[in-house]
């Protein structure tokens, strides 16, 4: 039971109008890059989904090196992270068409294909995820390098090194 | 082509139910582990595997799995913000959380899309 002295925000409270519109925009923009994608290059059929396979790995490399930006390099802003993480990324990604296509290539018998699709976009996710944090925080290391050098250079002059 | 606009609108409407709903859990239950888009992403194959089912048997028109799969589920569910948070939660050192998040993700994400094209196609 809550105790009577607790004060809690209500939920509502959370959701800006800003905040929820910046998500729809790039949910929009998102889910028709995917749509986009999928017309241009489909799989038919039993085939291997290579544009879903394609999607999810770049969608996870950019999302790992954007948050990096978000949370370590750029300024603090209120509407890049449910624009472009929530909203744009989240919707150009898809668990679930990743699962119903693992499960079709499975009704019909392709069980290495159905193996390589869960164990090769789980792993090359991964690996995006994690090359694009080493990226960002890369650039955070070069950002926090520099904005040293200015530091001394404003104190000491602009030669001084 | 002529109802990608109307993928992108639903792909929207899936992208603000992810957000709320994500909000919601962190605020009923916070956690380390993600259960937020866990949930999203068993109930949104769920429902994509009912769509898809019912497509192949039932001839619902393909503009309605376009726009309900394709768009809704594929804005709803997300796979970017799977793979961060399996990285995030082994930089933070529970990389037990992290297998268990992916296994669990995995089985019980299949278990729903295979039981629901299933029913689907009954």
């Amino acid at each position: 039971m809550r105790s009577v002295t607790e004060v809690r925000e209500p939920f509502r409270a959370r959701l800006r109008g800003g905040v929820l519109a910046a998500v729809a925009l790039g949910g929009l923009l998102g889910g028709t890059a995917r749509y986009a994608l999928v017309l241009a290059f489909p799989a038919p059929g039993t085939a291997f989904p290579w544009t879903t396979f394609a999607v999810n790995v770049s969608g996870s490399f950019l999302l790992a090196l954007l948050l990096v930006h978000v949370c370590e390099i750029w300024p603090p802003t209120r509407y890049v992270r449910p624009f472009a993480a929530v909203g744009f990324l989240g919707a150009f990604t898809t668990f679930s068409t990743w699962m119903v296509d693992t499960d079709r290539l499975l009704g019909h018998g392709h069980y290495t294909a159905a193996a390589l699709n869960i164990f090769g976009s789980l792993f090359a996710g991964l690996a995006a995820a994690v090359l694009g944090l080493a990226v960002g925080r890369l650039t955070a290391a070069r950002h926090r390098r520099l904005d040293a050098r200015r530091g001394r250079a404003r104190r000491y002059g602009r030669w001084a090194r | 082509m002529i109802i990608l606009p109307a993928v992108g609108a639903a792909a929207a409407v899936g992208a603000v139910a992810r957000y709320v709903l994500d909000q919601y859990v962190q605020y009923r239950s916070p956690g380390a582990f993600p259960r937020g888009t866990w949930l999203i992403n068993v109930t949104g194959s769920f429902l994509l595997g009912l769509l898809v089912g019912l497509g192949a048997r039932h001839a619902l028109p393909e503009q309605v799995v376009a726009i309900g799969g394709v768009g809704f589920c594929g804005g709803y569910t997300t796979f970017s913000t799977f793979s961060y948070e399996l990285v995030h939660l082994c930089d933070k050192g529970l990389v037990g959380k992290s297998l268990l998040y992916a296994v669990s993700s995995i089985a019980v994400g299949l278990a729903a899309a295979a039981s629901a094209f299933a029913i689907g196609s009954l």
